[in-house]
């Protein structure tokens, strides 16, 4: 039998950057919070000996544990899901601060165009630029409504950067100046100012310099120590909620950090969420924990899965194309180009999870789409986040993957070898969704989150376009070989790409359509609010965690107005075509 | 904030130490030429074959039950990563140990990953799908080779000629050999990766033997800042610096 505690104010379920976030924002405003998490605690004291390449970025330490609970996959309807039996494609977090205490730490706004796509798409080149099967939506916010709230995110985390000309207009510059020049950094702009773009420094949460910021925490100044993302900072100089929410929530006496706490199931009366119930993994001890106002911050994964479970929401019917629950899951592409240099040798084992130049003339809509057969595209960039020797084995195309020459050539160009990557935008397709497997379960006997995914046509164009941009790029910056990246067949849950999932409980002005409001408050319960990159409606071609906190700040707001007024925070807009 | 000041003097005090790392690092290269003959850490000792080696109490058998079998994975390891003008192979840099150590723990009895039923072999887009654990893929795979040499060359593995030897691996990566409960490439991909592994990793796991893995990648291993280098035009040839080195007597 659970036993039933005490009714709390607010409760997070995980608590990463958005429980963090949400915990800080509530407990300086004096409400009660409880942070259900059920990862280890861990701080800076314990990355003091995280320099293990084989520990961390291979056996994958500071990720979730799969025995417990994972998801499956197919690409298709017709095919039998399997579970994701080992971590590839993306790597999920767990324990206090998730993801956000082994992510690289570079930091974007969505443009303009993201928030309004379907809009301005249709706008600009008509309503049949895709084809019906692509579900574009817009957000039901505009970048003008989230700009506050981007800085808010960047001010607490302390972002290093510089002026981007072709990104988000802001309001404020960065709370910190650009990183370092490098040869490699330099190199890339260089290229790219002979080719016309407009290249700047990636905005950063490896901090250039020490900051202390508005909430009193100190994030230290990065030393380039190569051992980054998949690892936690030794020195605090990575902006994690480690080193600033949960601290700033903690501080306050206001918040209560439960760890090992498996949030399993919503306790829902079919009105409002009235708690939730979860299990101690340390004791297996079931505990219902009642409160006012519940927010899922569990990441897409189990944003999805915890409402679908609970039976809240309805769920999307890609048949059909009705519901809501699930749909729009996007990822991410790679398109990109590798170049080989004979003749000199570069630092690579050096550097910082967001050290690197990137360019934005060939994202979102700030260029012409009228001629090709996509929209959007992805920011371009030359990262030097730190080559350990197992991971980094770039070898010629046509080399094999073993033996005396592999070993020869991948030893010969481990340090001569600079690639030039984009983050494709991911436009979501009506076959590509979030569901309840009905087989596989989790160790609670809980049904395991379905992923259903592959790549689109929409994919495969805007891929090539972008590769082989990039490969100009490369070849400008004097590589004696230029490789353009492929797309697979098919999507693979094998090789890691990135953890930028997103989707399955997303925002928008119409309940038809969407999940959430612009607060990310549930359309059907108005006491649970479901943060994360689960509200994106589209991925958009940049890392995903400015947006998400931006999103979270914006939702820490829209919890303080529910305490007062109660009911939905937005009018809903119904549009006339019920799906 | 008495918490936040504590925290923060903590956090200077350990970046006051950690930087002591920062110092040394030569520009140019020659570390190869230089370390491969000698000793990088106090302790170390030549062993009775002279190779450098940190300790060998730890280099016995966790997993394998029969040194013939060990020596199997010896020798495939080895074309997979041979010995060359670049420098040693998979056997004189301890990936063979590296690999039996690892089966016996949580790699070898996949601990941190989904293993419930029901199996199914799925599509090339599922990724690892059998029910048997790596220690036992090991143990099909290694049999699998010795029974396909057999059948090949009429020979054992470790009796064949490289080139022999490296058909047979071929095979295996290329799923031309039925294995039970697993495919042959799911077994050559784990014994490639692993491989890899033993041969980069920190010399902690036993394989990068006198880290001459990184030596001869050019791989500083763990420093605790390049803040002052990372402008640098040069490459920068550092000696590398194994984990060890982070554990501070106090
Ligand atoms: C290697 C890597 C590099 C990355 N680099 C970047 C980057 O450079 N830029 C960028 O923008 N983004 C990056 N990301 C993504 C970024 O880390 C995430 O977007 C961000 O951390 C998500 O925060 P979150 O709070 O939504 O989720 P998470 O950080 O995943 O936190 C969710 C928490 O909820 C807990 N939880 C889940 N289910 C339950 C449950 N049922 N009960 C209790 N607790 C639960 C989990 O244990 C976890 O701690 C990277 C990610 C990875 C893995
Ligand atoms: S590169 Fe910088 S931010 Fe990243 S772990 Fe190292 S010191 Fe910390």
């Amino acid at each position: 039998m659970a036993k039933t505690l005490d009714k709390v104010e607010v409760l997070t379920v995980g608590v990463g950057w958005t429980g963090g976030i949400i915990a800080a924002e509530l407990a300086k405003q004096g409400v009660q919070v409880v942070g259900l998490e059920r990862g280890k605690p861990r701080s800076t004291e314990d990355f003091q000996h995280v320099h293990d390449e084989y520990r961390y970025a291979i056996r994958y330490e500071l990720m979730q544990d799969l025995s417990r609970e994972t998801i499956t996959f197919r690409n298709h309807r017709d095919e039998r899901a399997l579970p994701m039996r080992q971590l590839g494609s993306f790597l999920l977090g767990e324990g206090l601060g998730g993801a956000g205490v082994h992510w690289n730490g570079q930091t974007w706004r969505f443009l303009p165009y993201d928030l309004q796509i379907k809009s301005k798409t249709d706008e600009k080149y008509g309503p049949d630029k895709l084809g019906a099967d692509y579900t574009l939506q817009d957000w039901g916010i505009t970048y003008d409504e989230l700009e506050p709230y981007f800085y808010k995110f960047e001010e607490m985390a302390g972002i290093s950067g510089e002026d981007n000309p072709n990104g988000a207009p802001r309001s404020k510059p960065y709370p910190t100046p650009p990183m370092k020049e490098t040869p490699i950094t330099q190199r890339f702009k260089d290229a790219a100012n002979n080719l016309d773009l407009h290249p700047f420094h990636i905005p950063s949460g490896n901090l250039s310099e020490s900051y202390e910021n508005p909430d009193g925490q100190t994030v230290y100044q990065c030393q380039y120590c190569g051992f980054c993302e998949r690892f936690g900072c030794e020195y605090g100089a990575k902006s994690s909620p480690n080193v600033t929410v949960i601290p700033t929530a903690q501080d306050t006496g206001n918040f209560e950090l439960r760890m090992h706490a498996n949030v399993t199931e919503l306790v829902y009366d079919g009105g409002k969420v009235t708690g939730v119930k979860y299990v101690d993994l340390q004791t297996g001890d079931e505990f219902i924990q009642p409160a006012d106002v519940v927010v899922l911050t569990s990441y897409v994964m189990n944003n999805v899965r915890l409402l679908l479970n609970s039976g809240i929401g309805r769920p999307y019917d890609p048949e059909t194309g009705s519901g809501v629950i699930g749909k729009n899951y996007c990822y991410q592409i790679l398109p990109g180009a590798n170049g080989f240099f004979e003749e000199e040798k570069f630092n690579t084992y050096m550097g910082a999870g967001s050290l690197g130049a990137a360019i934005d003339d060939y994202n979102g809509d700030n260029f012409d789409h009228s001629d090709v057969n996509f929209i959007h595209g992805g920011v371009a960039t030359i990262t030097q986040t730190g080559q350990r020797p197992i991971n980094n084995n770039t070898v010629p195309n046509g080399t094999p993957n073993w033996g005396q020459e592999f070993k020869s050539q991948s030893i010969k160009y481990y340090h001569r070898v600079l690639s030039v990557g984009a983050q494709g935008a991911s436009i979501p397709h009506r076959d590509n969704y979030l569901s309840l497997d009905p087989d596989y379960k989790d160790i609670f006997g809980q049904p395991l989150l379905r992923m259903t995914y592959d790549y689109t046509e929409q994919d495969r164009n805007l891929h090539d376009y972008l590769s082989e941009k990039c490969a100009e790029i490369v070849k400008e910056m004097g590589a004696d070989t230029v490789e353009p990246r492929e797309i697979s067949d098919h999507y693979s849950i094998v090789p890691y790409q990135t953890t930028h999932n997103t989707g399955g409980v997303i925002m928008g002005g119409d309940p038809e359509t969407s999940a959430v409001n612009n607060y990310l408050q549930m359309w059907d319960v108005d006491n649970l609010f479901v943060v994360g990159s689960s509200a994106f409606a589209h991925n958009g071609g940049y890392n995903p965690t400015g947006t998400v906190g931006a999103l979270a700040y914006r939702a820490a707001e829209g919890i303080m107005k529910f305490r007062e007024e109660n009911g939905q925070l937005v009018t809903a807009r119904h549009s006339s075509k019920k799906v | 904030m008495a918490e936040n000041e504590e925290r923060s003097t903590m956090s200077r005090r350990r970046f006051l130490k950690n930087s002591s790392y920062v110092a040394g690092g030569a520009i140019g290269g020659g570390f190869l030429g230089t370390f491969l003959g000698r000793d990088l850490l106090r302790g170390t000792q030549q062993n009775s074959n002279g190779e450098n080696s940190v300790n060998d109490f730890n280099r016995a058998l966790m997993h394998f039950t029969r040194q013939s079998d060990f020596e199997l994975l010896s020798a495939a390891v080895e074309r997979i990563f041979p010995a060359d003008d670049n420098g040693p192979g998979a056997i004189e840099l301890g990936v063979p140990f590296f690999i039996d150590h690892q089966l016996a723990g949580s790699y070898g009895h996949n601990d941190r990953e989904y293993m419930q039923g029901p199996f199914y072999p799925g599509s090339d887009f599922q990724g690892y799908q059998t029910r048997l654990k790596r220690h036992e893929v090991f143990d099909v795979g290694i049999k699998g080779i010795e029974e396909e040499s057999r059948k090949e060359f009429d020979s054992s593995f470790t009796g064949l000629e490289g080139d022999q030897q490296d058909q047979i691996l071929q095979k295996f990566q290329d799923n031309d050999v039925a294995l039970k409960g697993v495919t042959s490439s799911t077994f050559f991909e784990l014994l490639r990766s692993a491989t890899l592994e033993g041969a980069y990793s920190d010399p902690l796991y036993g394989g990068n033997g006198n880290m001459k893995g990184w030596l001869m990648k050019e791989f500083p291993g763990s420093y605790m800042s390049y803040i002052e280098e990372i402008e640098e035009e040069e490459f920068i040839n550092k000696e590398p610096q194994p984990l060890r080195a982070h554990i501070v007597s106090e």
